[in-house]
């Protein structure tokens, strides 16, 4: 069999730069899955409505589709926010989150996609702007900006991220709440409200993550669902809840699935992050960097 | 009442069923009849699992078109090799086989950690096995695969009653079998493992080997349903064999019904399954999908014990028979670990 190195350099080097933009998709069920214990199945419904914001705004008024999102990212918070109090009044206030809890995400997840449908149709869509076309070349390396600036930005999230979680009082809060709800409680803070923020933000993460998709690739609605089990495979191999672990893992994921799809043909991809998820889960279910 | 009494009521509702719609003397009737006898069954295997046990199962169509694609495989042999193809009963049989072996895997894999990677691997289940029926060019790949369905079948007229009337049979099994469960040891420990697992586990329950039953059970009665499906549809592709619809409503079915016994998933079923039949009619498939994931969300924040817990609520006095256990209400009023 010819091997071609050239071949193998680029599918890795392709697979890290994808691998940072799965951390970005990654990092807000990191953070709802990994440290809050909420199942958000539906989370990536959510990065599609951000795909779809960033589309709305780009088409409308030519505006950078990651400005846009960033722009949006209050409303995405609040929305996270709104949909925790829901989530906690009607279910985990009674403990009853398990079954009813993931139910309630499902049908989320399916209500988003199926009025994403209604309203756009399954016609794919894309945005325009400055660096998608264009690629750097580095002797056998190709770099095209559409993923590099993803990338780098979402790179960025996951550092301002980190910084939060480990710097501040409401991201220590965070952390703590995952650890001891009763003890955070004695030492006066409302465990419930610190929840509630840290689910906004891992909905205001989707507002971003949205955006870097439909720089990627085109989107339509059920493109989301791809993402379901890679972004938990990912949250799990990393460790559910650390997001250094997150990124490692998501540029593992990143690079076997690149290399699946140079070398096995691309239609194989997503059967890659499913056989990781299991593996995982079989031999090592606290993940790369488990707690 | 006992198992064999209750089948035997069941058959006789089903034939009368049966009798009304030749009566209607129209075929179409069979043709929605088969789809909502289809949910009854997949929304009862959904319940044995996720409504006795507490485990979610997001990957419905992923065990209803394992069914369906071991019979397309099965055609495909048979007409290849001129061989008589085999009748739909034991395609069933073979389809169920399948799933159920698949269901046993998924759970000896997940089942031993939290209820939530459960869910989690079984919505991945899906789109895996998806990918590999696309690549797979024996069943047609992504471009689909036909099945030549008989015109008629002897005695009953157009083949389409012959289907209707073997997924109302199966239907019939279903609940029997799910009614069986409910009053019998095996039950009683889903009840436990729904309840409180570690205390089940604790007081000597074998929690993963009740677990994995359950999964073998709604699994393979998962595939059954589906393996007659490529007779009905005549056209069998990946995309809409492995479609979120089958998930969600074998999911809000139950939900909407009511979890804690067979009846909810009955009625959920034949009142959403017609409900949407007539949707898909009067206005549009996709508006149909959509008045099911709102009445899902709607019932589970405002009626967590579905239509089933509703007319508990307002009428204390029914038969125990009939509803069932009821589940043990935790009341605690903050949900502090």
């Amino acid at each position: 069999m010819i091997f071609s190195y050239d071949l193998l350099i680029n599918a890795i080097v392709s697979g890290i730069l994808i691998g940072g933009f799965y951390a970005a998709v990654t990092c807000g069920v990191s953070i709802s899955f990994g440290i809050l214990d909420i199942v958000n199945i539906a989370h990536p419904a959510f990065i599609i409505l951000g795909s779809y914001t960033a589309y709305i705004v780009n088409t409308t008024y030519g505006f950078d589709p990651i400005l846009t999102a960033i722009v949006m990212l209050p409303l995405f918070y609040a929305l996270g926010a709104g949909i925790y109090q829901v989530y906690y009044v009607s279910f985990e206030k009674y403990g009853q989150e398990s079954l009813r809890g993931l139910a309630f995400f499902f049908g989320i997840l399916f209500i988003t996609e199926v009025s994403l449908v209604l309203y756009f149709g399954v016609d794919y869509r894309y945005v325009d702007a400055a660096y998608i076309g264009p690629a750097w070349h580095f002797g056998l390396l190709d770099i095209p900006l559409r993923i590099l600036v993803p990338f780098l930005v979402s790179l960025l999230l996951i550092a301002v991220l980190q910084t939060i979680l480990t710097r501040t009082f409401i991201g220590r809060a965070i952390m703590a709440v995952s650890q001891d709800q009763l003890a955070l409680r004695l030492l006066g803070v409302n465990p419930i409200r610190i929840k509630r923020i840290a689910f906004g933000i891992s909905i205001a993460t989707a507002s971003l993550a949205g955006a870097f998709l439909i720089i990627i690739q085109p989107v339509e609605p059920s493109v989301g669902r791809e993402y379901i089990g890679r972004v938990f495979a990912i949250c799990v191999l990393g460790g559910m809840g650390s997001l250094p672990g997150t990124v490692i893992a998501a540029m593992l994921i990143g690079i076997v699935e690149s290399l699946t799809a140079t070398f096995y043909g691309p239609s194989w991809a997503p059967a890659v992050s499913f056989g990781f998820l299991l593996l995982t889960l079989a031999v090592r279910p606290a993940g790369l960097m488990g707690r | 009442m006992r198992t064999p009494v209750f089948f035997a009521l069941w058959v006789g509702i089903a034939a009368a069923v049966l009798a009304l719609a030749f009566a209607t003397g129209n075929d179409y009737v069979f043709f929605a009849g088969y789809v909502v006898m289809q949910y009854v069954v997949l929304s009862t295997a959904w319940n044995i699992l996720g409504g006795y046990c507490g485990y979610v199962n997001f990957g419905s169509a992923a065990f209803f078109a394992l069914g369906a694609y071991s019979t397309v495989a099965i055609y495909k042999f048979t007409s290849e090799n001129d061989l008589y193809g085999l009748p739909i009963p034991v395609l069933m049989l073979i389809g169920g086989a399948v799933s159920g072996v698949v269901g046993f895997g998924m759970g000896y894999l997940t089942l031993r950690l939290r209820g939530a990677f459960f869910a989690i691997a079984t919505l991945a289940l899906a789109v895996v096995l998806q990918t590999l029926v696309v690549n797979w060019d024996y069943v047609g790949g992504s471009r689909g695969a036909y099945v030549v369905r008989p015109e008629e079948f002897a005695p009953l007229g157009n083949y389409i009653r012959y289907l209707f009337l073997i997924m109302m049979l199966l239907a019939v099994a279903a609940i029997t079998v799910a009614r069986m469960i409910e009053h019998s040891r095996l039950g009683y420990g889903f009840a436990t493992i729904r309840d409180d697992e570690l205390a089940a586990e604790a007081s000597g329950v074998p929690t993963l080997r009740l677990k994995l039953i359950a999964t073998t059970i709604s699994g393979a009665l998962m595939g059954m349903a589906g393996a007659p499906f490529p007779y009905y549809i005549g056209y069998l592709q990946p995309s809409s064999t492995f479609g979120l619809d089958y998930a969600v409503n074998s999911i809000a079915m139950p939900l909407i019904g009511g979890t804690t016994s067979w009846v909810g998933p009955l009625i959920g079923a034949v009142l959403l399954g017609s409900l949407q039949q007539i949707a898909t009619v009067t206005i549009s498939s996709a508006v149909n999908l959509l008045i099911v994931g709102c009445l899902l969300v709607g019932f589970v924040i405002v009626a967590p014990n579905g239509i089933v817990g509703l007319v508990h609520k307002y009428w204390q006095r029914k038969p125990d028979d009939f509803v069932g256990r009821r589940r043990v209400e935790t009341d605690s009023p903050e949900a502090v670990p």
